[in-house]
C-alpha cells in the first residue's frame, strides 16, 4: 500500500481490518482466499497475530500496521507513533468474577490478596496497583474463563465485546478497566522517512 | 563447557571486531581531520556528579557502592561525563573547545527486547560554539563521519527540544494538563496527545494547531509555517540549514514533532535514520544549560552514534544493494 509494508492481524479484527484496506485501494483478494498465506508481497501485506503486530512495525519488518488499544497497553514499551484510532473493533478490558458474592472482593478482604488470571498480565498488574489493592496475577494462555470456575482464581483480567462469552460461563463483569479499539501505528523511522506515504494513507484513514 | 554472559550484553570475535574497527577508524579519521581531541573517561562515575542532569529516559541504570559507601554508577552517556570534565580540567580555557570520544555505555534493557545493556558510542561535544553557527558545525562533522562510514542512505531529522514546550506556553496550557500533553508526545501517542488536547481546555482550533504541529515533518517547507510561537525555533532550524553545505541540507528531515530521552537538551535536536534499520542510529542536539550546572556556563552542542547500528545498517544497505 503506497509503498508501504503492513502488519495485518488475523482474529477479531481481521475482517474489517480487510474491508479498511479495500476502501484504501488495497486489493485484498487475494488475502481473503488463503488462509494459510502469511505474506502477500504484491499487496505489501504481512498477516500475523494481533499481539505481533507491534513486533513487527518496531523492528521495521512492516512500516504500518493495524492491532488492537489492548495489544498496546499491554506491551505500551513499545516504540512505535500511534497514529489513529480506526473506530473498529471496540471491546472492554474488564474484571470479571463468578455471579452473586463477589469472590475476589472476598479474598481481597479476608486474605490480603486476590488471584486473577489473565492474558493481559502488565495490564492487570498496573491496574490493580492504581487502585491500591494487592493481587496475584497468574498469566494463562487459553480460555481465561475456565480459571475461576475450576478454582484456580478468584476473578479474571480479560477482553470483551459482546459479554456472551462471560455470562456463558456465569461471570458477571465488575469493573471496567479501559475501552480499546483498533488503532494505526507506524515504526518510527519509516515515519520519517516515508513520510509522505504514511500521511497520505492517514489523510484516507480519517476521510 | 558454556558459561553465561548478561543479556544484552556480548563477545565480540574477530571477524566483527575488525569490521566495527573499521567503522570507528573511519569516524576517528573525520574527527580528527576537523580538529575534534579524543577524550577517555572513567566508566565509574559518582552517582552525584551524573544526577546534576536530566537524564529523564537515559539515566544511569546501574549502582554500586565503593569501599567508603559511595554510590558509583555505569556511565549512561558520555555528554555529562565530558561536562563534568570541562567544568574540573578546563576550568579556564579559551572556547570553543572540541572533544571526540569512542566509549562504552550503559542502560537499562527491557527483557527479552534484544536491546543492548552495553553500547560503544562515537561521538562529539563541541563546548562554547552557540547556536546556528555551533550545531552547524556538528550537523557538519555528523555527515563527514556518516559518510567516511561508507553509509549511503542515511538521512538526518532536526527539530527542537524546546519548540512544543514554547508552544504549549504560549497558549498558556500549564500543568497538569501540560505535562500530560508532553507525555503522550513523548510516547510517540497521537490518539492520546489529541484525548489530552482535546481535555485542556483549549479551543478547537488551537487543540487542532497543537495536533498538526508535531506530525509536520519533511523538507524545508515545514518550516514556512504562519504560527508566530513557533517563529524563533524555525528561524533556528532554518539558519543551520543555511549554514550547512547543501549535500548535508539535502540529508536533513525537518521534524517539528522531534523529541529526545535526555532532558538536557535546550534547541536543536537531530536523529540518524537509515532505511536499512528500524530504529534511530545516533542523535545528539544542544544543551546550552548542562555546562552551568557543573558550573562552567557554556553553550554546547554534540552526537553520538552507536556505531554497532551504524554496523547493522551497512550490512543492511549491502543487502539491499
Amino acid at each position: 500500500m503506497n509503498g508501504l509494508t503492513v502488519a495485518v492481524p488475523r482474529g477479531a479484527l481481521f475482517g474489517e481490518t480487510l474491508d479498511l484496506l479495500d476502501r484504501l485501494g488495497v486489493d485484498t483478494a487475494e488475502v481473503r482466499a488463503n488462509d494459510r498465506k502469511l505474506l502477500f508481497e504484491d499487496a505489501g501485506l504481512i498477516t500475523m497475530r494481533p499481539s505481533d503486530v507491534p513486533t513487527y512495525v518496531e523492528a521495521g519488518a512492516a512500516d504500518v500496521g493495524i492491532t488492537g488499544k489492548d495489544v498496546l497497553m499491554e506491551q505500551a514499551e513499545r516504540d512505535v507513533y500511534e497514529l489513529a484510532d480506526l473506530n473498529y473493533g471496540g471491546c472492554r478490558m474488564v474484571l470479571a468474577t463468578r455471579a452473586g458474592d463477589d469472590p475476589a472482593a472476598e479474598a481481597l478482604r479476608r486474605l490480603g490478596v486476590m488471584r486473577i488470571a489473565t492474558k493481559y498480565p502488565r495490564i492487570a498488574a498496573r491496574y490493580f496497583e492504581r487502585t491500591g489493592r494487592q493481587a496475584e496475577i497468574v498469566e494463562v494462555k487459553g480460555s481465561v474463563e475456565l480459571a475461576p470456575l475450576a478454582g484456580l482464581v478468584e476473578g479474571i483480567v480479560d477482553l470483551t465485546a459482546s459479554g456472551a462469552t462471560l455470562e456463558q460461563n456465569g461471570l458477571v463483569v465488575r469493573e471496567e478497566i479501559a475501552r480499546s479499539t483498533a488503532r494505526l501505528i507506524a515504526n518510527p523511522v519509516a515515519h520519517k522517512l516515508k513520510a509522505g506515504a504514511i500521511d497520505d494513507v492517514l489523510r484516507r484513514v480519517r476521510a | 563447557m558454556i558459561h553465561p554472559i548478561p543479556s544484552g550484553t556480548r563477545d565480540v570475535l574477530p571477524d566483527e571486531m575488525r569490521e566495527l574497527r573499521a567503522i570507528v577508524e573511519a569516524i576517528r579519521a573525520t574527527f580528527d581531520a576537523h580538529g575534534y581531541g579524543e577524550v577517555s573517561t572513567p566508566a565509574l562515575e559518582y552517582a552525584s556528579v551524573l544526577e546534576r542532569a536530566e537524564l529523564a529516559e537515559a539515566r544511569p541504570a546501574y549502582r554500586l557502592f565503593d569501599e567508603s559507601g559511595e554510590v558509583l554508577v555505569l556511565r549512561s552517556d558520555m555528554t555529562v561525563p565530558i561536562a563534568r570534565l570541562v567544568a574540573t580540567r578546563y576550568a579556564d580555557a579559551a572556547a570553543p573547545l572540541r572533544f571526540c570520544y569512542f566509549a562504552h555505555a550503559w542502560r537499562a534493557v527491557r527483557p527479552q527486547r534484544g536491546q543492548s545493556r552495553e553500547f560503544l558510542q562515537a561521538g562529539i561535544e563541541l563546548v562554547g560554539a552557540p547556536a546556528p553557527e555551533g550545531t552547524a558545525q556538528a550537523l557538519t562533522v555528523l555527515c563527514a563521519a556518516l559518510d567516511a562510514t561508507g553509509l549511503r542512505d542515511y538521512r538526518v531529522g532536526m527539530g527542537d527540544a524546546s519548540l512544543y514546550p514554547a508552544l504549549l506556553d504560549s497558549f498558556g496550557v500549564a500543568a497538569p494538563a501540560r505535562e500530560r500533553i508532553l507525555y503522550e508526545l513523548g510516547t510517540r501517542d497521537f490518539v492520546g496527545l489529541e484525548r489530552e488536547l482535546g481535555a485542556a481546555g483549549l479551543s478547537a482550533q488551537d487543540a487542532a494547531l497543537l495536533l498538526r504541529v508535531p506530525q509536520e515533518r519533511g523538507g524545508i517547507d515545514v518550516l514556512e509555517t504562519s504560527v508566530a510561537p513557533l517563529a524563533d525555533a524555525v528561524a533556528g532550524l532554518a539558519a543551520i540549514g543555511e549554514l550547512v553545505a547543501p549535500e548535508v541540507a539535502a540529508r536533513v528531515i525537518y521534524d517539528l514533532g522531534l523529541s529526545r530521552p535526555p532532558g538536557y537538551y535546550t534547541g536543536a535536536i537531530f536523529e540518524v535514520y537509515d532505511p536499512a534499520l528500524g530504529a534511530p542510529i545516533g542523535g545528539g542536539g544542544r544543551y546550552d544549560e548542562l555546562l552551568g550546572r557543573f558550573g562552567r556556563p557554556l553553550p554546547a552542542v554534540g552526537f553520538a552514534v552507536d556505531v554497532e547500528r551504524v554496523h547493522l545498517a551497512l550490512t543492511g544497505e549491502e543487502r539491499r544493494s
